[in-house]
């Protein structure tokens, strides 16, 4: 197999966006990825299999035969998990990972998002950090994603957000009915309510069409292809460039290393379960927070016998996620009006500047729902099953309003990733195994914005309300997982430098969520794809034709 | 359904399309068996089972989950995706069954809904794990997607007043109007 400048390992958010940067640059590249790569056409709109709700499996991977993962309770007892259930912290397995069939909500993290350390201090028990770089440094690289990937949206109504030099490129879509009701409601408030940036085109661009605003947007591929991925947006032009090879159904086994401790390349097993192996002068591990870890972890050798990166025990801690809280408002008229993408309408203003409060997070409304989504969601002492409960199902599904938010993780170093001593998937590799809590602190903001989400929808006319701000017994991950690689500046406390390279083999970068320092109080997306420009922006920057000045 | 009636009006290019559906819809009509011909369930587990789903979702103006084919999803699912609840249905039904005879002296499906009520209340105290699981179940096969057996002729989304099929802004997919552009 000929040896080329560049593996990436994951076809998601960000391997997509390095490989097409390698790739026009003129590296020659290849693309791993474990997943397939689903088209427009594979859209099928099942309630009960998509990505988001998944009794019957996830539409776009892992599948649950052969992938399971470890993840372990509060009392310390280990679960084996299957990709479908909520323990196993699943984001995607395919080209485009989790952008093929996300929200598509696009944020920038506030400046202060990437100096939680300085602005709040750590509290007891975590493992709170700074960033070693800043939102200016990113800010170049956030607008490259937005007029790259595909932004629409309007940050006017708000003076909750860092500097920026030029406005997206998109305009949002028409506001549904929800943003009528809840609009009015937060200005009587004093808060300032705008139009969430999304990565879905709102007018013709790139070569595609706008939204079509159907229900069957979160946890679905666009059926239209108005929704922006890596898979219909940076994978095309790597590919398009000739230096880009995509090879799909391709599990990474583990980074081969030398002799000296520098990286050769990536053993594989491919589409036929084939070992291969692709040599290389560089290796790009973009496998999202959990999978990424464990490629690290399962990379032993005699020089790394700890796995890759790992000589300081850092691989795979400070897993977070968003601890998800808010409420549900219900009317005495109709909110739903079946119009998508449902989220429309979001405040910034409870991000940060709470007293005693460490951060906070955005609030918005929340996707548009199907059927399935409102079981366990009616009024306070419905039911749970019977006739109450179908005739609140009637009575409320066109009648209630959903206002939820991520709520900004403090992480902590006993939220981890491990591989599991004896479980293997069916590669016969070992799999992930997720420990410990979020930290309850978390808890204690995540409560504070539940009841902000409530008295929001109170103002907009809400008869009754119900809270949701539970606290799970499991460190949380899902599609929002961050944390587990850290960038920073001190190899005894981070993974990676500024540059998304390994401390310790200069020629293998961590590029994904893995980074994050911290999670900001946002869907990730874009962050992830800004720092996926940055980190290649400085790889090529170094890259002196077969290597590269570290 | 006047979705039915659309298909005599079909293009050519419309046609090549509905043939993947009907197609779909064909291939699930041969799965949709006679009572007494379920893939896992057996005659005697289908009547227990049924008794309990239409106490979670009892018939009113709009069918009860039984009606509405949610026995169709669960069998369905239980040689396939759910092939690791097989013990659990095997013994839990069993459970209710000797518990609908201790308490009046019949067979569950053969109560009055009020019996029924009364022992699938009890199940409920006494047997939370598989309870939760058919509550679980019944309500994925009554609100799901049409597709897996279950939510016939998506009688649960006409009830909650959400559209379907869904038309609204999909006129490359609309087909009660004319030729794509």
């Amino acid at each position: 197999m000929k040896r080329v400048n560049a593996v990436v390992v994951g076809a998601g958010a960000a391997g997509g966006i390095v490989a097409k940067e390698l790739a026009v640059a003129g590296l020659s590249v290849v693309l791993l990825e474990r997943g397939k790569w689903y088209t427009a056409h594979d859209c099928r709109k099942d309630d009960l299999r998509n990505q988001r709700t998944t009794p019957l499996g996830n539409a776009f991977g892992p599948e649950d035969d052969g992938n399971p993962r470890v993840w372990v309770d509060a009392g310390g007892t280990a679960h084996t998990t299957l990709p479908s259930e909520g323990g196993y912290q699943n984001d995607a397995a395919c080209v485009g990972g989790g952008t093929l069939s996300y929200g598509a909500q696009a944020w920038r993290y506030l400046p202060q998002d990437f100096r939680m350390k300085s602005t709040y201090g750590a509290p007891p028990g975590s493992s709170l950090e700074d960033w070693p770089i800043s939102y200016d440094d990113l800010e170049p690289f956030y607008e490259k994603a937005e007029y790259e990937i595909g932004i629409s949206g309007d940050y006017s109504g708000t003076p909750f957000h860092g500097p920026r030099r030029r406005p997206l490129p998109m305009p949002p879509l028409p506001p549904g009915r929800e943003f009528s009701i809840l609009e009015p409601a937060a200005r009587r408030l004093g808060l300032h309510p705008f139009h969430i940036p999304m990565a879905r085109n709102s007018v013709p661009y790139n070569g595609r069409g706008p939204c079509m605003r159907c229900r069957w947007c979160v946890g679905f591929a666009c059926e239209v292809d108005a929704k922006n991925g890596s898979q219909n947006t940076v994978i095309p032009i790597a590919l398009n460039t000739g230096n880009c090879e995509l090879r799909t159904e391709c599990m990474a086994k583990e980074i081969l290393t030398d002799d000296r401790g520098r990286a050769r390349g990536v053993a594989y097993f491919d589409d036929r379960g084939h070992l291969q192996e692709q040599l290389a002068d560089i290796v790009v591990v973009s496998g999202c927070a959990i999978e990424s870890a464990r490629l690290l972890l399962n990379s032993q050798s005699r020089l790394f016998p700890k796995g890759l990166g790992n000589r300081h025990d850092q691989v795979g801690r400070n897993l977070q996620g968003h601890h998800y809280t808010g409420a549900t408002g219900y009317f005495d008229f109709d909110t739903y009006d079946d119009i998508g993408p449902g989220a429309d309408i979001a405040i910034t203003d409870y991000n940060h500047g709470t007293p005693g409060l460490c951060g906070g997070g955005m609030l918005a409304n929340e996707f548009i729902r199907l059927p399935i989504h409102m079981l366990d969601r009616l009024p306070p002492g419905t039911p749970r099953w019977g006739l109450g409960h179908k005739q609140a199902m009637r009575q409320w599904h066109r009648r209630s309003i959903v206002v939820m938010g991520p709520t900004q993780q403090i992480p902590t170093a006993d939220g981890r990733v491990t591989v599991d001593p004896s479980v293997t998937d069916k590669w016969g590799l070992p799999v992930a195994r997720i420990s410990g809590n979020v930290h309850p602190h978390t808890f204690e903001i995540g409560e504070v914005q539940a009841k902000r989400a409530e008295a929001w929808l109170k103002e907009a006319g809400a008869i009754n309300t119900s809270l949701s701000a539970g606290k799970p017994g499991v460190v949380s991950g899902g599609q929002h997982q961050a944390g587990t690689c850290r960038m920073g500046n001190d190899p005894q406390s981070s993974v990676v430098n500024r540059d998304c390279q390994i401390h310790d083999v200069d020629n293998v970068f961590v590029i994904d969520s893995s980074v994050h320092v911290t999670n900001g109080g946002f869907n990730p997306a874009l962050t992830i794809m800004a720092v996926a420009y940055f980190a290649s922006s400085a790889l090529v920057r170094n890259w002196k034709g077969t290597g590269f000045r570290s | 359904m006047s979705s039915r009636n659309k298909s005599s009006r079909l293009t050519r290019r419309q046609f090549v399309a509905a043939g993947a559906l009907g197609g779909a819809a064909l291939a699930t009509g041969c799965h949709s068996r006679k009572y007494a011909d379920w893939e896992y369930l057996t005659e005697d587990q289908a009547r227990t089972l049924a008794a309990i789903c239409d106490r979670i979702v009892p018939a009113d103006d709009f069918p009860s989950a039984s009606q509405a084919g949610v026995l169709t999803y669960i069998d369905r699912q239980l040689v396939r995706h759910y092939r690791r609840h097989q013990d659990a249905y095997r013994q839990g039904l069993e459970q209710v069954q000797s518990m609908s005879r201790t308490r009046f002296g019949q067979d569950l499906g053969a109560l009055s809904p009020p019996q029924q009520l009364e022992v699938v209340s009890a199940l409920e105290q006494q047997s939370r794990p598989f309870f939760d699981l058919v509550r679980r179940h019944t309500m994925e096969g009554y609100y799901g997607s049409p597709r897996h057996g279950g939510n016939r002729d998506a009688v649960s989304w006409r009830m909650l007043g959400v559209t379907e099929p869904q038309v609204r802004g999909r006129a490359q997919y609309d087909l009660t109007k004319g030729q794509p552009s």
